[in-house]
């Protein structure tokens, strides 16, 4: 069953005076339970595919399907309601909200969802528990280190439990050691059978992935299974 | 959902984190109520201070004094002295309809005895209608003069306070005997300090009052110096008017429309005129309140923008993780309104010290400062608008920032 289903996609950025075509036509399906690494070298349209697939931006042509859903022609606000159930989020910079606990950090995402107060703590506090966090409940986003910190925004991800967990160079701002970790973490959900999508350009974090699609100047150049995963 | 709770918590660390922000975002409404309740307040005290100082003179009367015709009428030459007794009033008092009361007054200088005390003193003759009308109300242990005084010639006498103080100083004269051109007057009363800020013989503080009769049989006076009335409504005055011009003019033949004849004061004509300036004044004092109050939005409508600007990571993130735009709406639009509650509320409480701590003394110049209600209710409603107007359009700035692009900020 494919969770992400692409044809044709295509994304123009019209600037006024010049029009950029950023991704010149993809086709994409991603099947529920896999683990895709989508490699290629900055301005290859890795991030404009990122925030197609994380419905933060809607493409010019073509037709997307997250989860069955039909993303063309949706307002700004189904967009947000699409994002929040299907999709969670692993940013390179955390995007954590800095002043607020990272519990309630965790919560934002089931506040936005509309998930009752007492089962936004609990799921909270049980995901930050999973991840090892659960001695630092009170603390906040900037008191922690920054594998710590990415560990609270895969909990974030996961708290509305989505369709599929989108990363965008989850290990960028890491050091190896802490890199290692996070990427861990993933595995697990992997194995667990989750379905990620991790936009790198480290191709030691490519390498466990289950599919590694490489993009270059807006086109998809190649597509293989990786059997060496994890 | 938003929960009045979140809000109220971003507000909270909002406030901790920008205190000089928040402390001159919050100045500026506090300053704004503080400009339109503290004025509305020192407004309605000096409307109800000179609706006060007038109704010194008088509960809407009129006064009216006979004097010489102006117009020739019915063959009778111009220059004639118009005289007035109790049986050209009791006749007219039974012709005129609408009219509530009607006293003639008899005025004169008199030598006052008491002890080793000498002093002339202005005496006015009067009926019992004449008290109620004129507001001399006595203070507790005496009474007016009554229509029994009246009818009886009785030598009583209703005293001033001030005159009172003069004469007695600060001993009790209720029952006292005060000789009058040498004839004993028995003391029944005392004015209450009353505030009266117009007269036409003197303030009533310094007069003294004995019946009409007692005047009239004192002095051999047949003729009235002047006449007090009230019409049932103040809205009949008009009309009151008019028909005591008419009934004198036919019974004592003089045009009706001779104003010199029987020249009159209608003392509501002020009251009506206190109303309409203290409407325009009332206006006046709100519109410069509320464009204080509209400078204070303008202020915290920008530090809202500027919030948003600082805050655009945030929005991003939120955006990001599934926040509707109405969500980010509601949030800036509430806090907007909290900030501005919350100012209000401050300069509301100002407001109300100010007017508690005023002096006292002041009370007889400009009144009583008071907050009232209406006032209350015409502030909290300014304010709202302005945290409604103010907050909206920051709010909507941030409502439409592009999750992506705010996030890269």
């Amino acid at each position: 069953m494919s969770i992400i289903r692409m044809e044709g996609i295509r994304k123009i950025y019209d600037t006024g005076k010049v029009k950029v075509e950023a991704l010149k036509g993809i086709d994409l399906d991603v099947d529920a339970g896999e683990l895709v690494a989508i490699v290629g070298p900055s301005g290859s349209g890795k991030s404009t595919l990122m925030n197609l697939i994380g419905c933060l931006d809607t493409p010019s042509e073509g037709i997307y399907e997250i989860g069955g859903d039909n993303v063309a022609g949706v307002t700004r606000d189904q967009l947000a309601e699409i994002r929040n159930r299907r999709v969670g989020f692993v940013f390179q910079n955390f995007n954590l909200l800095p002043h607020i606990t990272i519990v309630e950090n965790v919560e934002l995402p089931m506040l936005f969802g509309g998930v009752a107060v007492r089962e936004r703590r609990d799921r909270a506090v049980e995901l930050l528990t999973r991840v090892g966090l659960g001695e630092r409940l009170d603390h906040k986003p900037t008191e922690l280190s920054g594998g710590q910190m990415q560990r609270v925004a895969i909990a974030r991800a996961l708290a509305m439990n989505p369709d599929i967990i989108l990363a965008d160079e989850p290990t960028g701002n890491l050091d190896t050691s802490s890199g290692t970790d996070i990427m861990s973490i993933f595995t697990d959900l992997w194995k667990a059978g989750r379905t990620l999508v991790i936009i790198t350009h480290d191709p030691a974090l490519a390498k466990r992935a289950s599919r590694i699609v490489e993009i270059r100047d807006g086109r998809i150049t190649s597509d293989q299974r990786n059997e060496e995963a994890a | 959902m938003v929960t009045f709770k979140d809000v109220f918590r971003q507000l909270i660390r909002d406030v901790r984190n920008e205190k000089l922000r928040t402390f001159l975002t919050i100045f500026g409404i506090v300053w704004g109520t503080v400009a339109i309740s503290l004025m509305l307040a020192f407004g309605t005290g000096l409307h109800k201070n000179l609706i006060k100082q007038t109704a010194g003179l008088g509960d809407r009367i009129v006064i009216a004094w006979p004097g010489l015709t102006s117009i020739p009428y019915e063959g009778l030459g111009k220059g004639r002295r118009l005289r007035i007794n109790e049986d050209d009033i009791a006749a007219v008092r039974t012709q005129v309809r609408g009219l509530k009361a009607i006293s003639g007054e008899y005025e004169t200088n008199m030598k006052l005895d008491y002890a080793a005390k000498t002093m002339s003193v202005d005496i006015s003759g009067v009926t019992a209608e004449f008290g109620a009308m004129r507001n001399e109300i006595p203070q507790s242990g005496g009474r007016f003069i009554n229509e029994l005084d009246d009818h009886d010639q009785r030598r009583v006498m209703f005293l001033g306070d001030r005159l009172k103080t003069n004469i007695f100083g600060d001993a009790d004269p209720i029952g006292k005997t005060v000789l009058l051109n040498q004839s004993p007057f028995q003391v029944i009363g005392v004015l209450i300090k009353k505030p009266q800020d117009s007269n036409y013989s003197g303030p009533d503080a310094e007069k003294a009052f004995i019946p009409s009769s007692t005047f009239r049989a004192l002095n051999g006076d047949k003729y009235v110096d002047n006449m007090i009335f009230q019409a049932a409504s103040s809205g009949e005055t008009k009309q009151v008017i008019k028909d005591i011009s008419a009934a004198f003019g036919k019974r004592l033949r003089f045009d009706p429309e001779d104003k010199e004849a029987l020249s009159m004061w209608d003392t509501t004509e002020q009251f009506h005129f206190f109303d309409i300036f203290m409407l325009a004044f009332n206006g006046f004092l709100g519109l410069v309140g509320v464009l204080t109050l509209i400078v204070g939005g303008i202020g915290v409508s920008n530090i809202m923008n500027v919030v948003v600007e600082e805050r655009t990571r945030e929005i991003g993130i939120k955006m990001a993780l599934g926040a509707k735009s109405r969500w980010i709406l509601t949030q800036f639009l509430i806090e907007t309104l909290l900030v501005t509650i919350f100012g209000g509320a401050i300069g509301f409480a100002i407001s109300l010290g100010v007017c508690a701590v005023f002096p006292a003394q002041l009370y007889e110049y400009v009144g009583k400062p008071e907050v009232s209600p209406v006032v209350a209710l015409f502030t909290a409603l300014a304010l709202g608008i302005v945290g409604l107007v103010a907050g909206y359009f920051p709010a909507k700035e941030a409502s439409r920032l592009d999750p992506v692009v705010a996030m890269k900020l």
